[in-house]
């Protein structure tokens, strides 16, 4: 077994006992980008020589005892929509192509404390706009189980590079299934937590009312250790939440007995592809062998979320991106007539097509005379959504369901339908809508050969039953043997 | 299709969004919208009388704070990103008529 075999856990373990040193496992990692990166494209920036110096100043701190927690030295790659200091953060648009943060975001200062290693920063949807990858303004990122196929999105980049093993671990956005989804399609663990849980100071907003900063990592002890160190009260983050439990890590037992498990009837309709429908009932059954109650249910209002979430998120990023006019930093025209046409076409070169788009639909919906019909409505119906998962968590633990109606789909064959893409989204976005946490774990191979996640949603503020019920659940499934470019 | 957007409604949009479209631009983006309109549609299926609307998904307040400057001065840092700029300010095009 090689360092890349490692777990972010086991690694920082490994280099606790002296078996590796950090900068080993910064050039372990450098020397499997230079393998991979050039047909994966998980990143947008790598500095190496920052990389490999910052790994040299941990092992410093590891030597003198300064650092002793369970990531200390350990590579990690960021989501390029959070801020880095001193490192290009461009959230994949050309808008932001030369943008160097002049501070760093909340959960990226937490992971360095902690005394991970920043490789770079990871590809994804351009403002994590799009469930494949494909809208980055520099180029797509492959799924390294098979390069042929997308790794989802928007953080397919993080996704990827932990697939691949360009990172021990990585650091995504969830806005309506950006960290889950992703890490479906490439085969490994991502977490969604409850909103407020991590700060979103230095998050590039999308939709601020549903975005949240998780991890995708190896497996779900690697979830809930990155969790237990980025989670914070944060007075630069209003709607930060103030929680004592955060102890994630103190949820990894093998024990789901007598917990209730809801699996509602109206995600596994016509839209489900009939093999991961399958591998999600098979898991299900795994669990209720380990002593859980499973039980079907009507959570309702299924077909309501995907109106409802697009209504939101295009109404609060076409307010967000209103910040992107070509004067305090990022793009600006070379050639225009006055300050309104130098906005107007800085914005206009800047921004990508799926971007525009969602910022003059909700543009439009926040417009007088509309607002009522759209936004407004959308918000009684979020209401609603929220009252149905209300009423599902006052008789189960947990829902489980899948991740996405397939695997991940072929490079090149979801932009030219948009609505189509958003469909992909359909069991996932409702956690944004309610608040609540999710995680998506590997259960089975496809017959394709590509990874399917089966996806659990917890209440509010009840990451510990789900970090619990998926610990169980990749116990008893134990490697899935899902390959790629480096097995 | 229940919403036809016109090139009226393209070009309020474009002002609102600070947005400059080329013809083929506005053409593509009538049909996007009107299709994502219609979709949305979906939602008048349901009756939301009498529901209030939910912008936060569980209850939050407002967090006051007594207005202490905490940070030096970060006119340096601030002006570090500026397309165009001078040693203290940015710079726009010109607003006035002189």
């Amino acid at each position: 077994m090689g360092i890349l075999d490692l777990t972010a856990v086991q690694l920082g373990k490994a280099i606790k006992e002296k078996k590796y040193t950090a900068l080993e496992a910064m050039e372990a990692v450098l020397e499997q980008i230079d393998k991979t990166e050039e047909d994966l494209n998980c990143y947008v920036t790598i500095d190496k020589e920052a990389a490999l110096e910052a790994a040299k100043k941990a092992q410093e701190k590891i030597d003198a005892g300064e650092l002793t927690g369970p990531l200390a030295g350990v590579p990690v790659a960021i989501k390029d929509n959070m801020c880095t200091k001193g490192m290009k953060t461009t959230c994949s648009s050309k808008i932001l192509g030369n943008f160097i943060p002049q501070f760093s975001s909340e959960a990226v200062i937490k992971l360095e404390e902690a005394g991970a290693v920043i490789i770079g920063k990871t590809n994804m949807d351009e403002f994590a706009m799009g469930s494949t990858t494909e809208t980055s303004a520099f180029g797509a990122t492959k799924n390294p189980r098979n390069p042929e196929y997308v790794p989802g999105g928007s953080s397919g980049g993080s996704a990827a590079a932990v697939a691949a093993d360009e990172c021990f671990f990585a650091l995504g956005s969830d806005t309506g299934g950006s960290i889950r989804q992703p890490a479906s399609y490439c085969g490994v663990v991502g977490m969604k937590p409850t909103y407020g849980t991590v700060s979103r100071y230095g998050l590039i907003a999308y939709g601020s009312s549903l975005d949240q900063i998780g991890p995708l990592a190896k497996d779900v002890t690697d979830c809930a250790t990155v969790l237990e160190v980025i989670a914070s009260h944060d007075c630069k983050d209003s709607t930060s939440v103030k929680r004592e439990d955060t102890d994630f890590t103190s949820a990894l037992v093998k024990d789901v007995a007598g917990m209730k498990v809801g699996i509602p009837r109206d995600y596994f309709t016509d839209g489900l592809d009939t093999e991961v429908k399958q591998a999600i009932l098979d898991a299900a059954k795994k669990l209720e062998e380990a002593g859980a109650i499973v039980e079907e249910f009507d959570l309702s209002l299924v077909d309501y979320a995907i109106p409802t979430y697009y209504t939101i998120a295009a109404a609060e990023a076409s307010s967000n991106l209103e910040r992107f006019d070509g004067v305090k930093y990022g793009y600006r025209a070379k050639e225009y007539d006055g300050l309104h046409n130098m906005y107007k076409k800085s914005r206009s070169e800047g921004f990508g097509p799926e971007v525009k788009r969602r910022i003059m639909l909700g543009s439009f919906v926040l417009s007088s005379g509309y607002y009522d019909a759209y936004y407004l409505k959308a918000l009684k119906v979020k209401a609603m959504i929220k009252k149905a998962f209300d009423e599902a968590f006052s008789k189960y633990d947990l829902i489980l369901g899948p991740v996405a109606p397939t695997t991940a789909p072929k490079l090149d064959s979801s932009l030219s339908d948009p609505i189509k893409m958003y469909l992909s989204d359909i069991y996932t976005i409702s956690v944004n809508l309610a608040g609540l946490p999710g995680i998506s774990l590997p259960c089975a191979k496809a017959s394709n050969g590509l990874p399917i996640g089966v996806q659990m949603i917890g209440n509010v503020f009840e990451e510990k039953k789900l970090i619990r019920a998926a610990y169980t659940l990749e116990q008893i499934l134990g490697d899935l043997e899902l390959g790629g470019v480096r097995a | 299709m229940a919403n036809v957007i016109d090139d009226e409604t393209i070009d309020y949009v474009g002002i609102l969004a600070e947005l400059e479209l080329s013809d083929e631009e506005k053409e593509q983006a009538k049909g996007d919208m009107s299709r994502m309109l219609d979709y949305i549609d979906k939602l008048n299926e349901l009756d939301t009388t009498g529901i209030e609307p939910m912008s936060h998904a569980f209850a939050v307040s407002n967090v006051m704070r007594e207005d202490l400057v905490t940070n030096g001065d970060g006119s340096e840092a601030t002006l570090a990103n500026a397309p165009e700029k001078t040693d203290d300010t940015f710079i726009v095009p010109k607003t006035t008529i002189s």
